[in-house]
């Protein structure tokens, strides 16, 4: 136990150093996930229609939290891992006495303290753009709502991560995500809060891990929480499929694995 | 300008050669095409479920905005992404020195040695969305010809802006997450401008100018921009072609390759 501490504290750190490293790099890749607030100004309009059940006011806060939460779990393991197994290079790493997968982890989430600042930022802008919404989440659905983008990181790590090791026997891996990605955009909660979705369409999508990897954090952020305990056992219960196959993956796939040096 | 032609075909046809060596991409790529464009028509259904509009823009109009906005998609795809995301690596191994020692222009080599057939599922997707909403409009051959003049004209701002960001990469090397924000702001073009509150609307006509790329051919498909957004967006092209040139050529005087 105070093995693995040390490993993380020590895994942590240098990975935070790294990202630190290029700074000038994050600030893009904060910029570069504006979707959620090209939409909130577009549904911000469309809600003053009073066609929607949704006020403005309600909408900027929740693309608002929208951006923060995507912030949190952006993942980019896949690209990584695919290229380490194409090019040979996962082989050193599988000396080492500890999962190839906690290195990926670690760098990610050393990212996320690295990128905190610049988004806090980039929500303040915004603030300014619409002061009438700002708010501030209640105590408890704020610590709900951080363990809730925790799992939501975990979870969307371990999909990508499973989708990942087919790279051991394609070399376009890639494409699996680039196909989930869509679904994630479009069920998510990012383009509209599920509310706003046709109802036979928000009961099957319901079904799916999407809508627990943004909208569910989202809306515990604004004080809007929904089926708490539901929602919580669905994560659960996803990472847990996931989970499993994962570690079946990775054991059939290195037994597969060829790369220079195996 | 003959030369250049003769080049140009060369630059394709092994490019196409070599790029369909994976024809099993194509299947993935076109699925996952239809798979965005399954996405994007849910997306705009959402705001039209409830029997709003956008400010001016029935259903069918919008549709057209969304296949211009799949086609110049098909098109970055094609000719933008393979050719100028590869100029920070040029710049990161020092291999740009070779293309500057050919006898052609280097602007025009980085930007047309490559094309992927894989943009194209997407500009006949787009071109499919447009047919579409066009003929539920009543719009004729004349009403499309319209729209091409100034598609070409956003074409070009595109590809302008784009290639002024990679050539950034002389000074800032590290640069290829700036045209993912480039990327993440085009995906306004999505919808008709008019749709937008007025910060919006400002941002994205004077800052970055996604209104001349989906939402003025758009609008002259429809016969309702006018002569003056026509002007304004060949303009606009033109000024931002030259400017392209003229910083790359001033960015080129900063290059120091890996070996001088």
């Amino acid at each position: 136990m105070q093995k693995a501490l040390k490993i993380a504290r020590v895994m942590l750190s240098v990975y935070y150093a790294y990202m630190v490293e290029y700074r000038a790099e994050l600030v893009f890749w904060v910029l570069s996930g504006t979707f959620p607030l090209i939409l909130m100004g577009l549904w911000v309009e469309a809600a003053q229609s009073d066609r929607f059940d949704l006020t403005p006011t309600e909408l900027v806060q929740y693309f608002l939290a929208v951006f923060l939460v995507r912030q949190f779990t952006v993942v980019w393991v896949i690209w990584e891992f695919e290229r380490e197994v194409v090019e040979g290079k996962l082989s050193p790493y599988l000396l080492q006495p500890i999962d190839p997968a906690w290195r990926h982890f670690f760098s990610h989430v050393s990212e996320r303290f690295a990128r905190l600042p610049f988004a806090v930022l980039l929500v303040g802008l915004f603030l300014l753009l619409y002061p009438y919404a700002a708010w501030l989440p209640r105590f408890d659905n704020l610590v709900l709502g951080l363990l809730a983008i925790v799992l939501a990181f975990c979870l969307r790590f371990l999909m990508q991560y499973t989708f990942a090791l087919a790279a051991f026997w394609t070399e376009r891996a890639s494409a699996l995500e680039q196909f989930w990605f869509l679904l994630y955009t479009f069920l998510s909660g990012m383009v509209a809060p599920l509310s706003l979705f046709p109802d036979a369409v928000r009961e099957v999508v319901l079904w799916t891990p999407f809508p627990y990897l943004i909208y569910f954090p989202a809306s515990l952020l604004i004080n809007r929480p929904q089926n708490v305990a539901q929602g919580f056992m669905a994560m659960m219960v996803w990472s847990a499929l996931f989970w499993g196959l994962n570690r079946w993956l990775w054991r059939r796939g290195l037994k597969q694995y060829s790369g220079m040096g195996a | 300008m003959k030369r250049y032609l003769k080049v140009l075909g060369l630059f394709w046809s092994t490019a196409i050669a070599a790029e369909l060596e994976y024809r099993l991409n194509f299947i993935v790529t076109a699925l996952i095409s239809l798979g965005g464009l399954a996405g994007s028509l849910f997306g705009l259904s959402l705001f039209y479920r409830t029997g709003y509009e956008f400010e001016g823009w029935s259903w069918e109009a919008a549709l057209l905005v969304l296949g211009l906005f799949t086609v110049l998609q098909g098109f970055s795809a094609t000719v933008l992404i393979p050719n100028l995301n590869k100029i920070v690596t040029q710049v990161q191994e020092g291999t740009l020195d070779f293309v500057l020692l050919k006898p052609i222009s280097s602007q025009f080599w980085l930007s047309t040695r490559i094309i992927s057939p894989w943009g194209l599922p997407d500009v006949l997707f787009g071109l499919v969305m447009i047919g579409y909403g066009g003929s539920r409009l009543g719009l004729g051959w004349a009403d499309y010809a319209l729209a091409l003049l100034p598609l070409i004209f956003g074409a070009v701002t595109l590809y302008s802006l784009w290639f002024m960001l990679g050539a950034t990469s002389i000074w800032f090397v590290k640069i290829y997450n700036v045209t993912e924000v480039l990327r993440g702001l085009l995906e306004a073009g999505r919808f008709p401008i008019a749709a937008y509150p007025v910060a919006y609307r400002v941002f994205f006509t004077f800052v970055v100018p996604v209104a001349f790329l989906t939402t003025v051919p758009a609008q002259a498909m429809l016969s309702q921009g006018g002569r003056w957004w026509l002007l304004a967006s060949a303009l606009l092209a033109a000024a931002l072609m030259l400017m392209a040139n003229r910083i790359w050529r001033f960015a080129l005087r900063f290059y120091t390759s890996a070996s001088s």
